[in-house]
């Protein structure tokens, strides 16, 4: 996704407070129409590089291209760039119609046109009536949609958004979700939206930037992040992952035969990553990955056996800890349509067995964990 | 325990004290508009009888108006100046966290603890070494030196609370700094500069020191009233002028107050 049709492009932007290194060299290019997610941990330079785009920060190191264009020189009210804050922002002074219409002051539109801009975007946003409220009346979902409101109007290229629906309950960020995304695409705007919940970057986005203590770790789609993270800290911050300490023992083609602890042989797919037999790796499972049977079934690729130390019912899956002779921790297992306890013999203590598939291994390279 | 019991246990010393301050700093000056009613040049009881005499006589001073409007004058322009360069500071003082600000903000304040006499007499030898004509405007430089630190002060209450990601709003919104600053940043501190205009107001209006050192042979309120005083008859009609001044004040002030209280900003920027 580099290269020529890159819209937004972030080329080794490193920025600095003090000794900390807020956002440490990140090179990331995002396309036209794309919406892309900042995704990372507490304090790991996602609001700091947001800033950096908008220009409320000036980058150390590195550039920021909008279009073909450096922007390091441009001051924020230059920028095509909009920026939905994480507060809000909301103007107290102003009511809802005078906030929206903001931004409008250099078009010096007439009057009854600029109403008409005004009542077009609090329509997009679902606010169509409320622009006579004063901006202390507005509920939590309704001032993220005044200032969702107030960036669109300008028709951004690029629409910033800091954790918009961090403050929102969670039912009514659902609902957000699902608008915010189709009015990106309805729109067709950049957006680069920035949050540390992996779900909502996961439901929302294009692709993903993972970040972590000022570095973006992996960029890629939310499909492909999940499924093949390219470090430990990428997996272990997507959903939840078994990690086993390895040793390759042998290759041969596209398959590797690993020597894990508690699980003695396992085989897994390469997929492309060279390793030599002896080396040291990581090899990580998908709880959902795991088949959970009663009894040894045939022809399963990897099967260990184990056994049901905890079992929790939540309705559409239930999740099982499994204790493996020789492993420090259990193995989570996710399963649908699982009956705990009752006719299937599973309750609590007993023997049980685990199947996945070669395939479904991800194997990474050893780090400090 | 019992030492924190002690200590909310109610404090009858205390409220006695509380009472006889208070009484012994408002009882002289509510005498003041007992005896402008009372019909007598002397201001001692028994009350004579009610006139609104010393009012009128008052009222009818040509020399009076003069003076009434130069402190006027003074007193606008004193606040309008004060509180423009209370704005710069207040907002560099609580904006940028520039280092060494604390020292800087002493120096700032020092005008607030200098005697008035000091100031008045380092002002006019600094003024006539350099030829300068005493007049109203000597006046208004001095009531501005000594009126910026309260407009600091009051204004810095309201920077306070001001929640820096408005002006990045607007400045996100196609506003340079000082578009930013007059739609945004100014309405939502509008309250304490108001505030600050009023205080700074009465601090000049009342002035009598710097006033008197400064003004040349043009005269203030006060300066007026202090020259009235070398005559005994005048003496009621002082009083009269000196309840109006008191009342006015008083409003004043509490209005500034009121005000200071209320910056809109503060309360809602946050999200819920
Ligand atoms: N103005 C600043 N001065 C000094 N340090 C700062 C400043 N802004 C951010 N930092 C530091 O830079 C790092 C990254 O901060 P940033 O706000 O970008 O994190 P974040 O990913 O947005 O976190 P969060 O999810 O909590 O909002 C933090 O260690 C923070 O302390
Ligand atoms: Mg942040």
């Amino acid at each position: 996704m580099a290269g020529d049709d890159s819209y937004l492009r972030i080329e080794r932007v490193t920025k600095r407070f003090g000794a900390v290194v807020a956002v440490d060299a990140v090179d990331i290019s995002i396309g036209a129409g794309e919406f892309f997610s900042l995704l990372g941990p507490s304090g790991c330079g996602k609001t700091t590089l947001l800033r950096m785009l908008a220009g409320f920060e000036t980058p150390d190191e590195g550039e920021v291209y909008i279009d073909g264009q450096p922007v390091s020189g441009q001051p924020p009210h230059l920028r095509p760039t909009n920026m939905v804050f994480q507060n809000y922002a909301i103007f107290p002074h102003l009511n809802v119609a005078r906030n929206v219409a903001y931004g409008l002051r250099k078009e010096k539109l007439p009057r009854q046109e600029e109403d008409r801009r005004v009542e077009e975007a609090l329509e997009m946003v679902k606010l169509g009536g409320y622009g006579d409220r004063r901006s202390n009346e507005l509920s939590g979902g309704q001032r993220q949609r005044v200032a969702l409101a107030r960036a669109l109007i300008r028709r951004p290229k690029v629409l910033l958004l800091d954790e918009p629906l961090g403050a929102l309950d969670k039912k009514l960020r659902e609902d957000m979700q699902i608008e915010l995304r189709q009015l990106q695409q309805s729109l067709g705007i950049t957006f680069v939206f920035v949050t540390h919940d992996q779900e909502e970057a996961m439901t929302l986005s294009d692709r993903i930037a993972v970040m972590a203590d000022g570095r973006a770790l992996q960029v890629a789609s939310p499909k492909e992040v999940y499924n093949r993270p390219t470090s430990i800290t990428v997996a272990d911050f997507i959903g939840q992952m078994n990690f086993f300490e390895a040793r390759v023992s042998e290759t041969a083609g596209e398959e590797a035969v690993l020597d894990a602890a508690g699980f003695g042989r396992m085989r897994a797919k390469l997929g492309g990553a060279a390793l030599q037999p002896g080396a040291s790796i990581v090899a990580a499972l998908r709880p959902e990955k795991l088949t959970l049977s009663p009894a040894r079934s045939d022809g399963a690729a990897n099967a260990v056996e184990g056994v049901l130390e905890a079992a929790a019912y939540l309705g559409d899956r239930s999740h099982f800890h499994v204790r493996v002779a020789g492993l420090e921790r259990p193995v989570a297992v996710a399963a649908q349509d699982w009956a705990v306890g009752g006719g299937d013999g599973l309750d609590e203590g007993a023997p049980v067995w685990l199947t996945w598939d070669n395939d479904s291994v991800i194997l990474l390279e050893s780090e400090r964990r | 325990m019992s030492r924190a019991a002690a200590f909310y246990r109610p404090n009858r010393p205390l409220l006695v004290y509380a009472v006889l301050y208070l009484a012994f700093l408002y009882a002289p000056v509510a005498l003041l508009p007992v005896f402008s009613f009372n019909d007598s040049i002397y201001a001692a009881f028994p009350l004579q009888g009610f006139t609104t005499q010393w009012y009128a006589d008052m009222f009818a001073d040509e020399a009076m108006h003069g003076a009434l409007w130069n402190s006027v004058k003074v007193g606008a322009v004193a606040a309008v100046f004060a509180t423009i360069l209370g704005v710069f500071g207040a907002k560099a003082i609580t904006r940028f966290r520039i280092r060494g600000v604390k020292p800087v903000l002493g120096v700032i304040m020092l005008p607030l603890v200098i005697p008035p006499v000091i100031m008045g007499v380092a002002l006019l030898v600094l003024l006539s070494q350099s030829g300068v004509q005493l007049s109203l405007i000597t006046v208004t430089i001095g009531h501005i030196l000594i009126c910026v630190p309260f407009s600091i002060v009051t204004l810095m209450a309201s920077f306070e609370g001001f929640d820096k990601s408005m002006e990045e709003a607007a400045a996100d919104l196609g506003d340079n700094s000082w578009w930013a600053f007059w739609r945004v940043t100014f309405p939502m501190v509008f309250p304490g500069i108001l505030a600050s205009l009023l205080l700074c107001f009465t601090i000049s209006f009342d002035e009598f020191i710097m006033a008197f050192f400064l003004a040349g042979t043009e005269q203030t309120l006060p300066i007026f009233i202090y020259g009235q005083l070398r005559f005994p008859q005048r003496l009621p009609g002082v009083l009269a002028l000196g309840a109006m001044i008191l009342t006015a004040t008083f409003v004043i002030v509490f209005l500034a107050q009121w005000l200071r209280g209320r910056s809109p900003g503060v309360a809602q920027s946050g999200s819920e």
